[in-house]
C-alpha cells in the first residue's frame, strides 16, 4: 500500500483489492446468498454495515486492547454487531430476514470482517478504518450483486424477482444451483485477472494471510513444510 | 424403529443430500485452503467433525436450558461463537497435554476452526430445524462426515489440477473453484435418494 490518501484507502476495496475476487475472503456468503439479486444486496449492505461499525470501534480500542487476546475481542465486538443488524433486519425486512436465514448470523465469522480487523483497523486511525469499512463493503456488496446477476438473470430468467419473459425459454437452471455458483466464481476471478492484467495480486493458493487466525496458527508454516518434502 | 429411522434419515441427508460444503456453502475457506494434500484434508476433516460434535453437545443445552429459560434467545450468536472459541482452545489444550501425537497430527487445524463458518452454522442450524438433544448429535455428526467426505474427494482432484496445463488467468483459485462445482455437480445427483431409501 504505496499511496495512502483517503480516497485510494476507500477505492482499493472495490475492484485492487476486491475482498471477494481478489483477495477470496468471506467465500461462504458469496456462494449462498447469490441466487437473487435482491438477497446478495441486502447481505452485502448488511455486511457492509457490521464492517464499518466494527472497523471504527476496533480502531477506538487498539491501544486498550491487549495483544494476545485481540481476536476474541474483535469476534465479541463484531458478533455484537450482527446481533443489532440481525434485529433491524427481522424488524424492518422480515421477507430479506427469511432470505437469509442462518447466513445473517455467519456474518460474525466471515473472514473479511475480521481479515480487516487483523489487517488494517487494529493498525490504523478511526477515520481511515471506517474508509477501508465503506470501501471494502462496497466492494463486497458489488461483487455479490454481480455474481447474483448472472445467476439470476441467467439460471432464472429474473431480477430481483420479477421474471424476464422473453429469457423464460433459455434458462441455464444449473446457474442457481449450488455448482452454477462455484462456476460463475471461477470464471469472475478469472475475468478480474484480465481485466487488472494480472496487476492485481494473483492468488496462486488459498494463503492464511486474509485469514484471522493467521496470526495464531502454524498451519501456513506446516503446509510449506509438507511441499518441501 | 421409528426413531432409529428418523435418525438415519438425518444422518445419510446430511452427509450426501444437504453436504455442508457442496450445497450449503458452509466451510469453504477451509475446503479450498487445506484439501492439497489427502493427509492434511483428513486431518481437517476429522478435526472439524469432532469440534462440530462437541459444540453441539454443548450450544444445544445452552440454548434450550439457558438462554431460553431467561429469555436471552437473541443472545445466541454472541454465547456460540464464545463458547465454541473457548471449546477450541480447551480442546487443544487437553490434547496437548494427554496425545501429543494426535495434537500434532490435529493441532495446526484446531485454530482454524474457531471461525469456521460450518460449526457455528451447525449449532445455529440444529437450533432453527427443532431437533432435540439426539437428532442434534447425529445431524452434526452427519455434517463433520460429509465435510471429511468431500474433502478427502477434493483432495484426490486437485492433485490430478497441479499436474496438469492450466489456462493463464484460472490458475489457482479459479480453477479450484471450477473443479469443486464439479464434485457439486456429482452431489446434486443424491437429491431424493434418502427419501425413497426409506418409502
Amino acid at each position: 500500500m504505496k499511496n495512502n490518501s483517503n480516497a485510494s484507502i476507500l477505492l482499493k476495496g472495490i475492484l485492487k483489492e476486491n475482498p471477494v475476487l481478489v483477495l477470496i475472503l468471506g467465500t461462504c456468503p458469496t456462494l449462498a446468498t447469490t441466487t437473487n439479486v435482491a438477497g446478495a444486496f441486502g447481505m452485502g449492505i448488511a455486511a457492509m454495515v457490521v464492517l464499518v461499525c466494527s472497523n471504527m470501534l476496533i480502531s477506538l480500542l487498539r491501544k486498550i486492547i491487549p495483544d494476545t487476546v485481540r481476536i476474541p475481542c474483535y469476534i465479541v465486538i463484531i458478533a455484537g454487531f450482527v446481533t443489532i443488524v440481525q434485529m433491524i433486519v427481522q424488524a424492518f425486512f422480515p421477507a430479506l430476514y427469511e432470505m437469509l436465514g442462518v447466513y445473517l448470523a455467519l456474518i460474525t465469522v466471515n473472514c473479511i470482517i475480521l481479515g480487516r480487523a487483523e489487517m488494517f483497523a487494529g493498525k490504523n486511525s478511526v477515520g481511515k478504518s471506517a474508509l477501508d469499512g465503506l470501501g471494502m463493503g462496497l466492494g463486497f456488496t458489488l461483487a455479490l450483486c454481480v455474481m447474483a446477476f448472472i445467476r439470476e438473470v441467467f439460471g432464472n430468467a429474473s431480477f430481483a424477482g420479477i421474471e424476464i419473459p422473453f429469457l423464460q425459454p433459455y434458462k441455464i437452471a444449473v446457474l442457481v444451483k449450488a455448482p452454477g455458483g462455484m462456476m460463475v466464481y471461477g470464471a469472475l476471478i478469472a475475468l478480474v485477472y484480465v481485466i487488472t492484467q494480472g496487476r492485481a495480486p494473483l492468488k496462486t493458493d488459498f494463503s492464511c494471510a486474509g485469514c484471522p487466525s493467521a496470526g495464531n496458527c502454524q498451519t501456513g508454516a506446516c503446509m510449506k513444510k509438507g511441499e518441501e518434502q | 424403529m421409528e426413531v432409529f429411522k428418523s435418525l438415519i434419515i438425518i444422518l445419510l441427508s446430511s452427509v450426501l443430500v444437504n453436504n455442508y460444503v457442496l450445497s450449503r456453502f458452509l466451510g469453504i475457506c477451509p475446503f479450498l485452503g487445506v484439501s492439497k494434500k489427502l493427509n492434511q484434508a483428513v486431518g481437517m476433516g476429522i478435526s472439524v467433525t469432532a469440534v462440530m460434535l462437541l459444540a453441539t453437545a454443548v450450544t444445544w443445552p445452552i440454548q434450550y436450558l439457558l438462554l431460553d429459560k431467561v429469555g436471552l434467545g437473541y443472545m445466541q450468536t454472541i454465547i456460540f461463537i464464545l463458547v465454541i472459541a473457548t471449546l477450541v482452545q480447551i480442546l487443544e489444550l487437553v490434547l496437548k497435554r494427554f496425545s501429543p501425537t494426535l495434537h500434532k497430527g490435529l493441532g495446526v487445524y484446531l485454530p482454524l476452526i474457531t471461525t469456521n463458518c460450518a460449526v457455528l452454522g451447525v449449532a445455529i442450524n440444529n437450533i432453527n430445524d427443532g431437533y432435540n438433544f439426539l437428532e442434534s448429535i447425529v445431524s452434526s455428526l452427519g455434517c463433520g462426515l460429509g465435510f471429511l467426505f468431500a474433502m478427502v474427494l477434493f483432495s484426490g482432484l486437485r492433485s490430478r489440477i497441479d499436474e496438469s496445463r492450466v489456462p493463464k488467468p484460472f490458475r489457482g483459485l479459479a480453477v479450484t473453484l471450477i473443479a469443486a462445482s464439479f464434485i457439486s455437480l456429482a452431489f446434486m445427483g443424491f437429491a431424493g435418494v434418502v427419501d425413497s431409501l426409506f418409502s
